[in-house]
């Protein structure tokens, strides 16, 4: 997805007054779009500092409306004076965070291991177990997209008790897991699909074992496309709310849960809402910038040939 | 491990009589115990928790431990009885003993549980019933008036869809700061709907100092209450999920976009069409398979929309904008009625699979590359 240089044919430029209103038009519309992706943010990010008037007053624009305030951040323990000194709320806020990174790395983790060795084998080659077939098996993984988490949660809520898994982070592991391996095989028969098999052939023919091929050749080729399942996967779990809320209670809370439970006895305390939300969305933001390239790479696998 | 080089055409089979016999026993060896060792375990708890004996765990835990296990000793059976062969066969084993242990069992055991009268919160437990929470199911308006909002919902899809294409021709038109734009379009898919339903349903859209409801004040609307009504709470709902999720339709339908040939259009414009008439009789056409796809994709994820909801209007007002899956969490939340939750669950699922095949049945016409 490279800048295409810019170079307009003769015919799109029908005359000076329609080719400025066409792009009057196109950028008018980026900007609104941009603004209407943006504003949530920044709402949430400015609410962030400040003070119960100035959210009840509406006031937007720091500095000018408002005095902004380290309020919400120090409610959480986050801001600069508060951050050396014991904080209560913190320590959950940073318990939370970090079952939050574990469930979500741990599943992605986990997906992409055995969702990658099973993509492989359905690539490269025949399968027969039983009377089920590559196709059958492929489909009998990709089906699982289609099942709700309603239909899981509740025998899984009596099953985990049975097993002693219920709140805790293994339990939230297994089934995040569940949730996206369908997507990573999608992407990752897509990947391997585009390595030419000449190379796995050659490296057999020089001794190695099919595992060996797979570890030192497939592998370090399918890296970027596993960078891609990965991230999509992370942004999966750690946005996931359904399964945290039924499944945890107090050890393996996620900060999605944590997020919806705070609701105080006198209403809401908008500026450490809006702190927390803000520490919520601040990680996948950043990764999300940083690895753009990887994200639109997984999401687009396999839909254009 | 065969001493063979595998040529080109080596792969379907290799001569499984390589293998010495012995290697074969020990496999089998193997396997038979791992199987008489789980079914074992699995014997005794039963027994220890209908208290038949006082043999037994805690919990079902150890038979977690001995499922692993045995699907090791599944591994090792492959590679030592069939050598190459059961090599490639452990490519695919960890993930589908790991699915059929999540899915499967528990689908199987909400069927089940779908049959009982079962409440959390009662002292009375589980009682098979049989289909009594199927005929109450039939009568609960409520239940209906979920399926009947997720219809709607689903048909946002199409709204989505429509601005979402837009978007993409928008950032496929020769602009500058392309992909300053395209992260910025991206960025709501990476958000946590949670966090934003929170922040933007419960104070940007709050009635009043909402910025929201302050601008539709501006605009001529006299009580903008995003959430009190009906018909605009739904239309909120859609609106707060097609803000998440119309950034995945977009980077599909752009890749889409980029990958068409660009002598086609040339070709068009060659011939005098109009813009208007290039897009209908060219663009549209050619996208359209990467367009079913992302709509199927964006309906299968519509289907599972519970989060927002949950948090957001609790069903609310009257359960007007209840999806299935929140209306099932609040059954459970609310009432513990496990049971009755369960049969709801599982009537969705099949109506889920039901119109899905139909779906992808007659999405086949449009799409051939997609299973």
């Amino acid at each position: 997805m490279s800048v295409q240089t810019t170079d307009y044919t003769v015919s799109e430029i029908r005359s000076p007054a329609a080719f400025i209103a066409s792009r009057v038009f196109i950028y008018g519309a980026l900007v609104f779009w941009a603004f209407v992706c943006l504003f949530p943010i920044y709402w949430t990010i400015t609410t962030s500092f400040k003070s119960a008037v100035d959210v009840t007053q509406g006031h937007l624009v720091p500095f000018v409306d408002f005095q902004p305030d380290w309020k919400g951040w120090r409610s959480l323990g986050l801001s600069p004076d508060s951050i050396f000194q014991t904080s209560t709320v913190r320590d959950e806020f940073l318990k939370r965070f970090m079952n939050s990174v574990i469930t979500s790395v741990g599943a992605s983790g986990l997906a992409i291991i055995i969702g990658s060795l099973a993509a492989y084998g359905l690539v490269r080659y025949r399968y027969k177990f039983a009377w089920f077939r590559n196709e059958d098996i492929s489909f009998f993984f990709l089906s699982q997209l289609i099942l709700p988490p309603v239909v899981l949660a509740l025998p899984f809520l009596v099953l985990y008790r049975e097993v002693a898994l219920l709140d805790t982070r293994i339990g939230l592991v297994l089934l995040y897991t569940l949730m996206v391996l369908p997507i990573v095989i999608w992407i990752m028969r897509d990947q391997f699909n585009s390595i030419p098999v000449e190379l796995e052939e050659a490296a057999l023919v020089d001794g190695l074992s099919i595992w060996g091929a797979f570890f030192r050749i497939v592998m370090p080729i399918a890296l970027p496309g596993m960078v891609a399942a990965f991230i999509l996967a992370m942004v999966l779990c750690w946005n996931e709310y359904f399964f945290a809320a039924l499944l945890t209670s107090t050890d393996a809370k996620t900060i999605p849960v944590m997020v919806a439970s705070q609701t105080g006895s006198q209403g809401i305390n908008w500026w450490s809402m809006a702190a927390l939300a803000t520490a919520a969305i601040a990680p996948l933001a950043i990764i999300g910038i940083a690895l753009e390239r990887y994200l639109i790479m997984g999401m687009t696998a396999g839909s254009v040939k | 491990m065969a001493e063979q080089t595998s040529t080109a055409n080596a792969w379907p089979a290799n001569p499984a009589d390589l293998i010495p016999a012995g290697r074969k026993r020990l496999g089998w060896g193997l396997l038979a115990i791992a199987t008489l060792g789980l079914l074992a375990i699995i014997v005794v708890q039963i027994l220890y928790k209908t208290e038949m004996s006082t043999i037994g765990f805690d919990t079902w835990r150890p038979v977690i431990y001995a499922y692993v296990l045995w699907g090791v000793a599944l591994g090792a059976w492959q590679v030592l009885t069939r050598g190459e062969d059961g090599q490639r066969a452990l490519f695919l084993l960890p993930a589908l003993l790991f699915t059929i242990a999540m899915v499967i069992f528990p689908t199987l055991f909400g069927f089940y549980i779908a049959l009982t009268d079962w409440n959390l919160s009662s002292f009375t437990g589980r009682r098979f019933n049989g289909l009594d929470n199927f005929w109450q199911m039939l009568a609960d308006p409520y239940y209906r008036n979920a399926l009947f909002n997720m219809v709607l919902y689903v048909l946002a899809v199409l709204v989505e869809y429509v601005i979402a294409f837009g978007l993409a021709l928008l950032l496929n038109a020769q602009i500058r700061a392309r992909k300053f734009f395209r992260v910025v379009f991206l960025l709501p898919l990476m958000l946590s709907p949670v966090a934003v339903s929170w922040m933007v349903g419960k104070s940007l859209m709050e009635y009043r100092f909402g910025p929201a409801a302050t601008l539709a004040r501006h605009l001529g609307w006299e009580n903008p209450a995003f959430f009190s009504d009906p018909i605009t709470a739904r239309i909120s709902i859609m609106m707060l999920d097609a803000w998440t999720f119309i950034p995945f339709m977009m980077i599909m339908l752009l890749a889409g976009l980029q990958a068409m040939s660009r002598e086609v259009l040339e070709a068009a414009r060659v011939d005098g069409a109009t813009a208007w008439q290039t897009f209908w009789q060219v663009t549209f056409p050619l996208m359209l398979p990467v367009s079913v796809t992302a709509v199927i994709l964006r309906i299968i994820f519509k289907l599972k929309l519970a989060d927002i909801i949950i948090t957001l209007t609790s069903g609310g007002p009257g359960g007007a904008t209840d999806s299935v899956s929140s209306f099932i969490y609040r059954e459970y939340r609310d009432r513990s009625n496990v049971g009755y939750g369960t049969m709801l669950a599982m009537a969705y699922l099949i109506i889920i699979v039901v119109f899905v095949t139909w779906l992808l049945k007659f999405a086949s016409r449009f799409v051939r590359n997609v299973n």
